[in-house]
């Protein structure tokens, strides 16, 4: 099936995916209303929850560029070393820009 | 199900007003961002009202992109459907993740907050549930930062081009992987989460080569979430004893 995008099959096309989209912000927290959190279901959920970043950011820093890289092992050493958010990731980007600069 | 239940957590306003001060220098790329969209979206053909429109409603920027490669005088449903909740449906991990102190909001309220949720304040909330803090005020005071700036990025960027001719010249699209990597390291690291990070970051790479586009972030966090449910940590166990009812 398609949509047109004239005139107001746009909105339509905007509305299905704003449905879609609440679907998956909605969905994960209803499904757990129903599990009864058990000590093992709390551990899942907690070793799921930090394991989302890593799974964001392997394959992004595998996918990118050695700007990329840079980018991802200066915020890590800086945050490894400093603990604070902020200058770790200043540096991380400052890093990607400035391996893109000189090297790319 | 639960009516006999309270509703223990109380949002704070005050908390909810410091915690969206405490996102907005990460909201000021989110602009940035939200500018590349515009443009992108006004150059395949979308008014600037309608890509302003999709950025409130679906505030989701990988998926609002992704939704572009489809662009055309038609869009075929499923490929859009299917591609759009594939991207998004590490929300409902995300969302999952957060039931522990969810469970404990009034129903109206704990769905009103999800709308707001997205990858940068559900990471501080989740790295300060690990260190024992409950946050849910980040994902309402942060998440209405994080909005404005994609919406105020996106009609930038749909009246006036982007705002920068190439961002990621200035590392700029790195942000986010950046300020989740610094969440990721800020919170919990045992052996039994540092076992989890290797089995998800492999399992992640793997579906990222092997299976569909877009389903490597669920795979990875399902598979370091099966780590930690075949090894649970003696402390949680106990701290979790007395929070269920």
């Amino acid at each position: 099936m398609n949509l047109s995008t004239a005139d107001s099959g746009v909105l339509l096309v905007i509305a299905i995916m704003t449905l879609v989209t609440l679907t998956t912000r909605f969905g994960g927290v209803f499904a757990m209303s129903f599990v009864r959190i058990s000590p093992r279901i709390e551990s899942f959920i907690n070793t799921m929850a930090s394991s989302v970043l890593i799974a964001i950011i392997v394959p992004m820093a595998f996918s990118g560029d050695a700007g990329a890289v840079a980018a991802l092992s200066v915020t890590a050493v800086t945050m490894l070393v400093v603990r604070k958010p902020l200058p770790a990731i200043a540096a991380g980007i400052a890093a990607a820009g400035l391996v893109r600069y000189f090297l790319l | 199900m639960m009516s006999d239940r309270s509703y223990p957590y109380c949002l704070e306003a005050r908390k909810i007003r410091s915690e969206f001060f405490r996102l907005l220098p990460i909201s000021l790329f989110v602009v940035a961002f939200g500018a590349a969209f515009g443009l992108a979206a006004t150059q395949k053909g979308l008014a600037p009202l309608e890509t302003i429109l999709m950025s409130a409603a679906v505030f989701a920027g990988a998926s609002q992109f992704a939704a572009l490669e489809l662009w055309g005088n038609e869009i075929s449903l499923l490929p859009l459907v299917a591609v759009v909740f594939a991207i998004n449906s590490r929300h409902l991990l995300m969302g999952a993740s957060l039931y522990p102190m969810l469970r404990d909001v009034a129903p109206g309220k704990r769905y009103g907050l999800l709308l707001l949720l997205t990858d940068a304040n559900w990471a501080v909330s989740a790295q300060e549930y690990q260190s024992g803090r409950r946050n849910l005020e980040v994902i309402v005071g942060g998440g209405l930062a994080l909005w404005l700036a994609w919406i105020v990025g996106t009609w930038l960027g749909a009246y006036f081009g982007g705002l920068l001719s190439d961002p990621k010249s200035l590392g700029l699209d790195m942000v986010l992987g950046c300020f989740l990597l610094a969440m990721a390291l800020g919170g919990n690291k045992s052996p039994r989460v540092l076992v989890a990070w290797t089995v998800a970051g492999a399992a992640s790479l793997a579906a990222w080569k092997w299976l569909p586009p877009n389903t490597h972030v669920v795979t990875g966090a399902l598979a370091g979430g099966m780590v930690g449910f075949f090894w649970t940590d003696r402390q949680s166990t106990t701290s979790s004893g007395e929070t269920t009812s």
